[in-house]
């Protein structure tokens, strides 16, 4: 019984860190209609760049977000300014995932030629060590993470609902024509909304870098996992997004102690096509997502 | 229509021909890799191109057919040889069925969700035959090796693979031309539409993508009796799908011979950069670079590109809008169905 409260524990925490990573995901979705497949490598991206700055630089991987978090919103813009903006408005759906596809296949093949694709992790005294907490064993760094995503996550509630970027932002996400006609810069918009959306993988890769082995290939895994959970949310949806992801990090972790670690995974994406199977829109999704 | 059957001929005469021109096994390995791939294109294309909707799971098919092959000569203890080859009508069978299943849960949703949930079963697929007893886990299974002599050892692979892929591009061609095929590009259009007009869209999706699966499974079984072993990593690999709808973008999605062009075009360029530049993954960046160019600077494919430029050419205007989209689809299928506009 323990070792299930334990799952749970563990679920939540890093259920935090999926629903950072997922929100940015579903951000850029909800504004902009496209998917971005490159977010998996986004995130391995970071945890490698957090491995460089550390290695290289000695810099404490919290302190090394200062760099990785500016850096990714600005590659973020550039993808976006670069290619996604030049998609014509038919057919958006397919050619925005194949350009993202595209954009990480080349991320992958830079990281692989940089780094090689032998397995690293990351390092810092709160990786190794845990503290004991009502009988529970827990690592720092899924605290340290889970606390940090759920600030990450405050800020970007903050900037969507007390700034004014936040309100056009939420204006092109009910509603883009209407958004522009009321004054709304919504090619500026979508360009910051593509940098927020990736500048989250900075902080969820240095703590996914830091809980798991990963190699330049790991961005399949992660991007497959996260694109469960935006859809089990509902498209555009970030609070779907919050409750998708801790749901199914505690199902998979629960399922992983009950039964097998090998089936957790299958659990996963099976919980997916069920819920779909009910609600083809997700838990929290908009009808609209569903008119083709 | 006299040039173009014309054509067809000396196409089929060319590809026919080419075991006997290129005697090389590197080069004839290289050709039925294309050939494996343009079939899997043209399927791909019978249900994404015409309905709309875009697949990033057809490995499924493709691998399930694999391991039907595989399993099958296993457990039936199939020596090496033509016999093996009456396996793969068995593979795409297991294939269509497969589909039926996969395209009920699947087609329930649209546009992004649905190319979501392909992946997600995708990936389920992927996890079974990692840890399921009957495919052996990732150790693989090994398929018996035909003992041909080694001069001509590729050229069955090669001819029954042409056989497939000419049933795949006929079915192509023939749902193209059917009225079946105007109630798919009328889904394509606008589906809610077409419901409204009395197309049975959910039945009509349905076939499409059992008829695209069933193609993918023979070339799947085909490919791993080529290959001589099978893995769950390569038999379900997600690169499979994106290559292949690459294929379909860069000749033009929803044309019969967009898909075999980029079919040619592109595999052989895989096959040559992955021997060229194995070491590094340096193959990848290549890729992707080819990729991004293809879709930022030709994003309705080589065919119907060139197809403007000539018609332009000859009516003497420059920039001849294209008809493709003009014609009132819905509007057609009524006519055909006789209900009410």
């Amino acid at each position: 019984m323990a070792a299930l409260y334990g799952a749970v524990i563990d679920g939540i925490l890093t259920g935090g860190v999926y629903a950072l990573m997922a929100a940015g995901l579903t951000l850029i979705f909800g504004v902009m209609d496209i998917i971005n497949i490159a977010q998996g490598v986004l995130v391995v991206l970071a945890a490698y760049l957090s491995y460089f700055l550390s290695i290289r630089f000695g810099l404490d991987l919290f302190v090394g977000l200062l760099v990785t978090i500016p850096v990714l919103f600005l590659l973020g813009v550039a993808v976006e300014w670069l290619f996604i903006r030049r998609l014509r408005s038919q057919e958006k759906t397919a050619m925005s995932i194949l350009v993202t596809y595209a954009v990480a296949i080349i991320i992958e093949g830079v990281l692989s030629v940089t780094f090689g694709v032998n397995y690293v992790q990351l390092h810092g005294w709160y990786v190794t060590r845990s503290f004991q907490l009502l009988g529970f064993y827990l690592p720092y760094i899924y605290v340290f993470g889970f606390l940090l995503a759920a600030a990450l996550l405050a800020v970007l509630f903050v900037i969507l609902y007390r700034t004014r970027f936040g309100r056009s932002v939420r204006a092109s996400l009910q509603n883009r024509t209407a958004a522009q006609l009321i004054g709304v810069n919504v090619a500026r918009v979508s360009t910051l909304t593509f940098g927020l959306g990736v500048a989250v993988t900075a902080a969820g890769g240095m703590i996914f870098g830091a809980t798991n082995a990963f190699n330049p290939n790991s961005g399949y895994d992660l991007i497959s996992r996260l694109l469960a959970i935006v859809i089990l949310g509902g498209l555009g949806s970030i609070g779907g997004a919050l409750a998708a992801a801790v749901a199914m990090l505690v199902v998979e972790d629960v399922v992983a102690v009950i039964w097998s670690p090998v089936w957790s995974d299958v659990v996963f994406f099976v919980a997916l096509v069920a819920v779909l199977l009910i609600r083809p829109v997700g838990l929290f999704g908009r009808a609209a997502a569903r008119a083709q | 229509m006299l040039p173009r059957a014309a054509g067809l001929g000396l196409l089929l005469l060319g590809l026919g021909a080419l075991p006997l021109v290129l005697s090389n096994p590197t080069y004839t390995s290289i050709a039925i890799f294309t050939l494996i791939y343009m079939t899997a294109a043209t399927s791909w294309n019978t249900f994404a191109g015409y309905s709309g909707y875009i697949p990033l799971g057809h490995v499924v098919f493709f691998g399930s057919g694999a391991y039907t092959l595989a399993v099958a000569a296993q457990d039936w203890h199939l020596v090496g040889g033509y016999g093996m080859f009456l396996l793969i009508p068995l593979a795409g069978l297991v294939a269509g069925l497969l589909a039926l299943p996969f395209g009920l849960v699947a087609l329930r949703t649209r546009r992004h969700t649905f190319v979501v949930i392909t992946i997600a079963i995708m990936f389920i697929f992927q996890l079974l035959a990692f840890n399921l007893g009957v495919t052996n886990g990732s150790s693989g299974i090994q398929i018996p090796t035909p003992l041909w002599p080694a001069a001509t050892f590729n050229d069955p692979f090669y001819y029954i693979t042409l056989g497939i892929l000419i049933l795949a591009v006929a079915t192509s061609w023939f749902v193209r031309r059917s009225r079946f095929g105007l109630q798919l590009l009328a889904i394509r259009d606008d589906e809610d539409r077409a419901r409204g007009l009395g197309v049975r869209t959910g039945r009509v999706k349905l076939t499409a993508f059992v008829i695209s699966a069933i193609p993918v499974g023979m070339v799947g079984a085909m490919y791993a009796y080529f290959i001589g072993q099978i893995f769950p990593q390569f038999a379900f690999d997600p690169l499979f799908d994106v290559s292949v709808a690459l294929m379909v973008f860069f000749g033009g999605l929803g044309t019969v011979a967009g898909p075999l062009l980029g079919a040619v075009v592109l595999e052989p360029l895989q096959q040559y950069l992955t021997l060229q530049f194995s070491i590094g993954d340096l193959y990848l960046i290549i890729y992707g670079v080819v990729f991004l160019a293809v879709i930022l600077l030709m994003p309705r494919g080589v065919v119907p590109s060139t197809r403007d430029w000539l018609r332009a050419r000859r009516t003497g205007r420059p920039d001849a809008p294209e008809v493709e989209g003009d014609t009132d689809r819905a509007a057609e299928v009524a006519a055909h169905t006789g209900s009410p506009t």
